[in-house]
């Protein structure tokens, strides 16, 4: 499978290296280099040589997703720290290019839920700490 | 009519003055701190603090009853998301968004966010207006329907002055209508005859300013200039 991921934070970063390292083919679009070095960090040889493809660009542009190979990609992750980017560029990756499979991270619960009630697949971290810290709280603190 | 108003830069804080003038009910919406504050005493009740893509901030600005929503931040993917949430999750079925980027055009339009407006293009909309090629001025283009307006100041020697309207042959896809002559403007019956000088209106297909312009301005004369 040929997956693009688009920010490589910490969340695009490692589900890359995981993603890579289950035998995909990865491609990382971000616009700052420096998060080439968080795909290297900890690993014993770079991602090039690991096979993984890295591209400088913004998510919003046309082009770099192009050159980024999102016209042959088979699943798209939407993951830069910003939540209105991720939409609009899943939506992007769906609309204008048929990804099969796109995720969206999406920080704001109330957002992550409608856009998942429009047919989006969408992941809230924020959702998930909330549940977790309930979870804790609810369970005295194990 | 209520109107919500995302982003208080100078777009958005002059498009609330001119509708609350008009009597219009306008909640302006700032996330910047520091800008809602400069122009809080101002706006007083029509501006709120807050982030306009945070659907709660759109309902405490009671989105659900709003007949226009604006989205004029600085950041398109902002105002795509205000948009977009606007039309399909509360209903509203007019929305207005600025587009920062001219190159993210396209997304808006993929997105169905329409009418979406550029400051760029209108700046060169102005500038062909002021420097007319061929004498011609594009009025409106209408993308979805796929025509334009044009405005052409008849020339002294064109082919088509002193002829009656039914004997122009324009061609295919091109039709006169309307004739601004000494300050007013008419709608042109068959037998109306032009005259060098007139501005003539036409509606057309893209693509044939260049061989409607040879029928008014064949020398390519600046209008009025």
């Amino acid at each position: 499978m040929f997956v693009l991921i688009v920010g490589a934070g910490r969340v695009g970063s490692a589900v890359a290296k995981s993603a890579l390292a289950a035998g995909h083919e990865v491609s990382v679009l971000d616009e700052d280099p420096l998060s080439h070095e968080r795909l290297d960090a900890g690993q014993t040889q770079s991602w090039e040589d690991s096979g993984g493809q890295f591209t400088v660009g913004t998510a919003l542009e046309t082009d770099a997703l192009v050159q980024a190979g999102i016209e042959r990609a088979d699943a798209f992750i939407a993951s830069t720290a910003g939540d209105n980017t991720n939409l609009v560029i899943a939506q992007l990756a769906q609309k204008r290019f048929g990804v099969e499979k796109t995720i969206v991270r999406v920080m704001d619960p109330a957002r992550a839920d409608w856009y998942g009630e429009q047919g989006m697949q969408t992941i809230s971290p924020t959702k998930h700490a909330i549940e977790m810290f309930e979870r804790t709280l609810a369970g005295g603190g194990e | 009519m209520y109107a919500i108003i995302a982003g208080a830069g100078k777009v958005g804080r002059n498009l609330a003055s001119e509708l609350i003038n008009k009597d219009h009910e306008v909640t302006l919406i700032e996330s910047y701190r520091p800008a809602y504050l400069a122009i809080e005493e101002e706006f007083e009740h029509a501006v709120q603090y807050g982030d306009a893509t945070e659907l709660w901030v759109l309902e405490r600005a009671g989105i659900q009853r709003a007949d226009l929503v604006i989205a004029v931040t600085g950041d398109d993917e902002d105002n795509i998301l205000v948009c977009q949430v606007a039309k399909e999750k509360y209903l509203c079925d007019r929305v207005i968004a600025r587009v920062n980027n001219p190159r993210n055009h396209d997304h808006f339009r993929l997105l169905g966010i329409m009418p979406a407006v550029s400051a760029t293009d209108l700046i060169l909309r102005l500038i062909e207006h002021e420097v007319p090629r061929y004498g011609l001025v594009h009025l409106l283009a209408l993308e979805e329907e796929r025509l334009e307006i044009i405005e052409l100041e008849v020339a002294d020697d064109a082919p088509t002055v002193g002829e009656k309207v039914a004997d122009i042959e324009l061609p295919e896809g091109s039709l006169i209508i309307s004739v601004l002559r000494g300050g007013t403007g008419f709608v042109p019956k068959a037998d109306t005859t032009i005259e060098a000088g007139d501005e003539v209106l036409l509606v057309l297909d893209p693509g044939l300013e260049e061989a409607i312009t040879a029928y008014f301005a064949p020398n390519g004369h600046p209008a009025s200039l």
